[in-house]
């Protein structure tokens, strides 16, 4: 098992190598001058130049990559262009926000979405069983912003039970942290709810039919027991991988809820990134994506072995 | 003002609704409820770049306006009025203009303002602006005078606007900083954000794309006279302003709704409608300039270096049809031919007319013919990730194909324009014929902070290059008529030939309205937004 972590991590290297330097050309060879940027309208082509100058920009591009990535060897993700601001920090400003929803959206829809998918396939056919399906359909169906949009409308500017927008970190009191994180918790939950319950009752089927589900029911086992720890527990596979996957898009920025409730994550700062051509930015979020998308695969394959003592690794 | 407090009996719904609410709030902070001397304003954009010498992006500039401050400044009837500035002399042969600072000025670490402050920055601002370039063309030399208080600029030869010069309203302005910051090369952003204006920069709480946060900069000396525009007693009636960034336009009009900010400075026009039926928010336009849309041509690449092929693109443009597209409301712009802005001393609408009657398609047309255009596609630049630039070039495009051009409208976002657009390169090596902006109208409101009558052609001039010496030699006659009379004439000519070369074209003037709670007042008129007056 140690030996198969390791073996995963050292796989994670030229990965992540590769995306760095597909990014890092990728955004040179993108229309859109830095420098242009910064200096606004009036500027003179000398004064641009020395801009770029001044930037590094004018070294050919393989200069800049090493120079690129000898920093991100000592810990240095760079400098913004446009703000000035350390690259690490504007992302360390932008982390908590995006985990604290994610972290709320996977806690409450696997709260709700396992039971919901289990007793669905328990109950398949039935009017619950189709009341579960109609809910993943909308889930799917109706896109974030409708749904944000709608939840404000009603609980904000109706009701004004919640705020319309903004963060709160938890440091500043874990009342005000949820009643401003909930809005967009309840948002994203529709979807991962119809995700996880499709996906919960599709495994779930698949398992009921199985010899040994029906062995139990004839040992006299309690309903309850068969459908928990028989059949639950053997199809949490493909339910775990949904959760991880669900969990790493949620890391790597949901642009059109942080948009739509003003939350200041990493969705937001990569969108801004790249509109504004601040290229040490946006290299080091796509690169920070990619490490969350490697960390969470790997522990998802832990994951397995763990839940499943048939799966083996060499 | 109804000092009686009244109960009321609310029906059982909202009386659920309200104790729900006031159960949320036992555990939490309810929205809105920030403190009342806070001021929460959701600007046009966001913060990046917090040097306003180093770039001309408005909101750098509105930032400069919180911190920095200013020799002279504009009043609300175009008039420059002194600011740090108490008094200044002019030498009987025009050439030694020697400025007094009034007392009280400080930077925010407490050292005094000097006369060595106001030189360097002035340089500062000078290598980088337009009119500042233009205004260091007659500068023989600067420096602090003979008192630490003194400025004193030597001219080689007179220069009728070196006040206005000074009191230059929107990007880059004159901003004063200290002396260490000022020597900074202005191809370099400023380590520091000192300033000895009405607010203290808040360093620890900037998070760009997020929040920009200011608090009242107690030590602050304001004038006398009443504020009006950038000019007169910058009274700050609030501990604390903060910039909140909203990328959503629908979240900030709800926030604005529910109390959650003050200030939305530039809702769009389609949400405006909401804005003015609800009692609770005022939406006036704060900016009697506006804004002036353009279209602008190069002139290096073929056809467009033909100028009959440039002057029978514009004269297919219809101003009407271009103001529907965009703004829509009637009352939210008008039709305008004068490059130097309506309702300014310099507008004329000389040369405009086809614009703003919308009957030049005919003469488009034969202007064509005569030119013997031969189906070339014009590519125009499409920006089409800016709300108020992606309609321009949808309408522009389609009156020059009924005029019988071939375009080819090239979509990108804006960022890419601007690399683009700084491109001499032709049409075969990624080169553009031409894109649309839009400009602040103190920006463009006389012909030496107005780029696109620079006629300096592909070195020195403005994206497009018209070289055009008669344009050049007129602006600096300009810059040394002794009378508003002869500045009009003059501008009036500049205007004249502009057209004539077809160099570019106000395709509209709008405006901006700014929303606001009715919890707030004093906000002031003025083509940058600011802060100071405003109490809560």
């Amino acid at each position: 098992m140690v030996g198969y972590i390791v073996q995963r991590i050292l796989a994670a290297i030229p990965v992540m190598g590769f995306v760095a330097l597909f990014v890092f050309l990728l955004l040179r060879l993108t229309p859109g001058d830095p420098a242009a940027i910064l200096a606004g309208d009036t500027a003179t082509p000398e004064q641009l130049e020395a801009i770029r100058e001044s930037l590094g920009l004018n070294d050919p591009i393989f200069t800049q990559f090493f120079r690129w990535v000898g920093q991100l060897l000592q810990g240095d993700f760079g400098t913004s262009i446009l703000s000035g601001k350390p690259v690490i920090e504007l992302i360390g400003d932008r982390m908590e926000p995006t985990i604290s929803l994610a972290l709320t959206t996977i806690i409450l829809s696997v709260t709700i979405a396992v039971p919901l998918g289990v007793i669905a396939a328990w109950k398949q056919g039935t009017l619950i069983d189709r009341f579960v399906m109609l809910l993943s359909v909308l889930g799917f169906s109706v896109p974030v912003f409708v749904i944000g949009y709608l939840m404000i409308s009603l609980f904000s500017m109706e009701l004004k039970w919640f705020p319309v927008q903004g963060f709160r970190p938890i440091g500043d009191g874990v009342g005000d942290f949820l009643h401003r994180i909930a809005l967009p918790t309840f948002t994203l939950t529709l979807l991962y709810i119809a995700l996880i319950a499709r996906i919960t009752r599709t495994s779930m089927l698949e398992i009921l039919g199985d010899d040994y589900v029906r062995t139990a029911r004839a040992k006299g086992l309690p309903e309850s027991r068969v459908l928990m720890r028989h059949a639950l527990r053997n199809c949490s596979v493909p339910i775990i991988t949904v959760i991880g996957i669900g969990f790493a898009l949620i890391i790597s920025g949901v642009v059109v809820t942080e948009s739509v409730f003003n939350l200041p994550g990493l969705g937001r700062l990569t969108v801004d990134a790249v509109l504004s051509r601040d290229y040490p930015v946006i290299q080091a979020v796509i690169l920070l994506a990619s490490l969350i998308y490697v960390v969470i695969n790997l522990l998802i394959d832990i994951a397995y072995v763990l839940l499943d003592p048939r799966i083996r690794y060499a | 003002m109804n000092d009686t407090i009244q109960f009321e009996r609310k029906p059982a719904g909202m009386l659920r609704a309200s104790l729900f609410s006031a159960a949320l709030a036992g555990f939490a902070v309810v929205a809105g409820a920030v403190d009342a001397q806070t001021l929460r304003a959701v600007k046009h954009s966001d913060l990046r770049v917090l040097d306003p010498i180093l770039t001309t992006a408005y909101m750098s500039r509105n930032h400069g306006y919180m911190i920095f401050d200013t020799l002279y400044a504009l009043d609300s009837d175009l008039v420059p009025q002194p600011q740090m500035v108490d008094s200044h002399t002019v030498s009987d042969d025009g050439l030694v203009y020697t400025f007094t600072l009034r007392d009280g000025l400080a930077f925010h670490d407490g050292a005094t303002v000097t006369g060595a402050d106001v030189a360097a920055s002035i340089a500062r601002w000078g290598e980088r602006d337009g009119m500042g370039q233009v205004l260091m063309s007659f500068v023989d030399s600067m420096s602090q005078g003979a008192s630490a208080n003194e400025f004193v600029i030597n001219l080689k030869e007179p220069y009728g606007l070196v006040i206005d010069s000074l009191a230059k309203p929107s990007s880059n302005v004159p901003f004063i900083m200290p002396q260490r910051l000022a020597e900074t090369p202005s191809t370099e952003p400023i380590p520091e954000q000192i300033g000895s204006g009405p607010f203290k920069w808040v360093a620890d709480e900037y998070q760009p794309g997020v929040i920009a946060v200011y608090e009242k900069n107690e030590d602050y000396v304001p004038r006398s006279e009443p504020a009006s525009w950038a000019a007169g007693g910058k009274v700050v009636n609030v501990d604390r302003v903060e910039w909140v960034v909203m990328p959503d336009d629908q979240t900030a009009l709800n926030a604005l709704q529910a109390g959650e900010i003050d200030y939305w400075e530039s809702p769009p026009s389609d949400l405006l409608p909401i804005l003015d039926a609800n009692p609770e928010v005022t939406v006036k336009n704060l900016n009697a300039l506006g804004m002036q849309t353009i279209m602008r041509p190069n002139t290096l690449n073929a056809p467009m270096d033909d100028v009959r092929i440039r002057q029978a693109a514009i004269a297919s443009v219809n101003q009407k049809d271009v103001l529907d597209a965009l703004v829509g409301n009637p009352e939210l712009y008008s039709l305008c031919g004068a490059m130097f802005v309506c309702n300014t001393p310099l507008a004329t609408d000389v040369g405009s007319e086809t614009l703003i009657k919308g009957n030049g398609m005919d003469k488009a047309k034969a202007l064509l013919e005569e030119a013997g255009y031969d189906g070339t596609p014009i590519v125009i630049m499409h920006p089409t990730d800016v709300g108020t630039l992606r309609t321009q070039p949808v309408v522009v495009a389609q009156a020059m194909r009924d005029a019988g051009f071939v375009v080819d409208l090239q979509a990108m976002d804006w960022q890419t324009l601007v690399g683009k657009r700084a491109s001499q390169a032709s049409i075969e090596d990624g080169g553009w014929h031409m894109f649309m902006t839009n400009w602040v109208g103190a920006d463009v409101f006389n012909p030496l902070v107005n780029n696109m009558v620079n006629g300096k052609g592909p070195d020195g001039g403005w994206f497009g290059w018209p070289d055009v010496p008669k344009l050049e030699e007129l602006r600096t006659s300009y810059a040394t008529a002794p009378t508003l009379e002869q500045q009009q004439e003059l501008a009036a000519e500049i205007q004249k030939i502009a057209f004539e070369e077809a160099v570019y074209a106000p395709i509209g003037q709008y405006f901006v309205p700014t929303a606001w709670s009715t919890s707030i007042e004093g906000v002031l008129d003025s083509p940058a937004p600011l802060f100071w007056n405003i109490s809560k």
